[in-house]
């Protein structure tokens, strides 16, 4: 699987990571790369192997269902970089 | 000109009714003050990890067992990727390629009486988005992450409803499935139960399916009609103006009764799913399947049939009694209390519905509750007062003129004439000045009977009992 210039800046755009122009053909070359890796994964004959969705053959942990959380909005928000009116602030999303 | 077929499929967006979040401790009580119920796993803070409720997955189950779906004893949780700031992580954790329920359908009565099997797709479980505000705040959005993390049930049809008939149809049977089986609390106004619906159209008798466009976030019935019903003439009139149709995501308004076309973000659909590596496969054991199963309610439809055999309801009743929660209860608790079983029937669909719906209260809020509604009619059936009474102690037990029936009879002195002597009195003093009707009567009118009863009732203030008033009349005329 070859990627074009194009697929590198959608991918680092859907990510939200800025790449450079200067920058593509470097991650081009690294993305590349990669799914040579995959490439060579894929050829494995995996018949009759359960595929795993987890790095760990673990299963999920629950809770039980309670509530366990108190109210600490004051302390988030002096973390944040913009609140007001127990809301925290982003640049307008929509028109 | 072409005829056209419509073909509908439904997501809903169930909220569940646990008391914390999918994978946090968070309340998830609906109106509390911004973000009070956002904490580190809500917020994203760096190193916070989701740990699943149990009781999201249990309600996540018992819908599947409810609707006859197959269970994923092992499913995978996802994650959907996007940046909006409604989810801080920049995902939203759902399932993607293995949801926990799989299949299953429930059928559906429409007006006609016809019935129709709905299959369902899949249902799986997923964390809630928080809520944006756009007019509060100069240049900026304001975010209230609450609602992040609150477990959702989507439901997911496969594109078989032929009518917004139907979709709707559909929409009120799932609406009382989540609220039987205590999943959902079904407060459209608050968002707990939100449809998506999908439309497209095709000249009748092709095959393949029109490109179909997707109303978002209908919360009510009637919202829901309109929308479809608008979305439908739009495509056909596009259709024959020979336009095509480009899939879309579409916002209903509910002041011009139009759909209009969300701005399309080519992106949109890439969400770029993979397996969540913070969250392990999700393993329901097969003891924790039967547990669940067992402690499934009576379901609408095996209620439906047990009140027509048990109760020897007709049908109709049968089907109206049975289609919630709420007013099955109470009607099981008012034959319980000793009312008739048809005669309950009758009260509940008849009284009892006027009167809520005249004050727009639901069961629960009933000022008469069901032992007091069983107090009036087994003193209706007993003979203690005419089902006339009856009525009028139903009221005055609506006003809260009264603890119950007995109370009200005897204060108000209600009780039916059953001392005959007195009865003949009141009856030979109508007859005395009825010469005319009763002329009528010997000559073959038994209309004029009737009157003579109405005159005795009236004179009685209603406590005579017509059926031995009428022996009496007869008696002394014969």
């Amino acid at each position: 699987m070859s990627l074009t210039t194009q697929d590198i800046e959608r991918i680092a755009h859907l990510a939200r990571i800025a790449v450079t122009p200067s920058d593509v053909t470097d991650v081009q070359a690294k993305l590349a790369g990669i799914f040579q890796l995959i490439d060579e994964m894929q050829a494995v004959d995996t018949r009759g192997v359960e595929p795993m969705s987890h790095g760990l053959d673990m299963v999920l942990r629950l809770r039980e269902d309670a509530v366990t959380e108190t109210n600490q909005r004051d302390k988030f928000q002096r973390n944040a970089p913009a609140a007001a009116d127990g809301y925290y602030l982003v640049p307008k999303v929509i028109e | 000109m072409a005829q056209w077929e419509i073909v509908i499929g439904l997501e809903t967006h169930v909220q569940l009714t646990t008391q914390s979040k999918i994978f946090s401790g968070s309340s998830t009580a609906f109106g509390a003050a911004p973000n009070t119920q956002a904490a580190i796993v809500d917020l994203a803070l760096p190193g916070a990890l989701p740990v699943m409720n149990r009781g999201a997955v249990e309600r996540a189950v018992r819908f599947g067992l409810a609707i006859g779906a197959t269970i994923n004893q092992r499913s995978i949780m996802a994650r959907k990727n996007y940046f909006y700031p409604d989810l801080p992580k920049g995902y939203q954790i759902s399932q993607f390629e293995t949801p926990i329920v799989q299949g299953g359908g429930l059928t559906i009565t429409l007006d006609d009486g016809a019935t129709k099997f709905i299959e369902l797709t899949r249902a799986h479980l997923e964390e809630d988005a928080g809520k944006l505000v756009h007019d509060l705040f100069e240049g900026q959005s304001g975010v209230d992450l609450n609602r992040a993390g609150t477990p959702l049930l989507e439901i997911v049809t496969e594109p078989v409803m032929r009518s917004a008939h139907e979709a709707i149809a559909y929409a009120r049977a799932l609406h009382n499935l989540v609220r039987y089986l205590d999943i959902c609390d079904g407060n459209m106004q608050e968002g707990s139960f939100r449809c998506d619906v999908n439309v497209s159209v095709r000249p009748l008798g092709q095959t393949e399916f029109g490109t179909r466009r997707e109303i978002k976030n209908l919360n009510s019935f009637k919202f829901m009609q309109q929308a479809i019903d608008y979305e439908v003439r739009w495509q056909i009139e596009q259709i024959e103006d020979g336009k095509k149709i480009v899939q879309a995501t579409v916002l209903f308004n509910p002041d011009t009764g139009e759909t209009r076309a969300m701005r399309t973000k080519e992106d949109a659909m890439d969400y770029r799913y993979f397996p969540d590596p913070d969250l392990p496969p999700l393993v329901i054991t097969d003891a924790e399947l039967e547990r669940i199963r067992a402690a499934l309610p009576e379901l609408p439809a095996a209620k439906c049939a047990r009140f027509a055999s048990q109760y020897g309801l007709p049908a109709y009743d049968a089907t109206l009694l049975s289609q919630d929660g709420a007013t099955a209860a109470f009607y099981e608790a008012t034959v319980g209390g000793g009312a008739d079983a048809k005669l309950a029937a009758n009260w509940m669909l008849g009284d009892l519905a006027a009167a809520l719906n005249r004050e727009e209260l639901s069961i629960e809020q009933s000022p008469v509750g069901a032992a007091q509604l069983a107090g009036v009619i087994q003193r209706i059936s007993d003979g203690t007062i005419s089902h006339k009474i009856g009525k009028s102690v139903f009221e005055a037990l609506w006003n809260g003129e009264g603890e119950n029936a007995d109370a009200i009879i005897d204060t108000r002195g209600l009780r039916q004439i059953s001392d005959v002597g007195a009865l003949e009195r009141i009856v030979d003093e109508v007859l005395a000045r009825s010469a005319a009707q009763i002329a009528d009567y010997k000559a073959g009118k038994e209309k004029a009977l009737m009157s003579i009863v109405g005159q005795v009732m009236k004179a009685s203030q209603g406590k005579a009992n017509p059926a031995q008033v009428n022996e009496i009349i007869r008696r002394r005329l014969g």
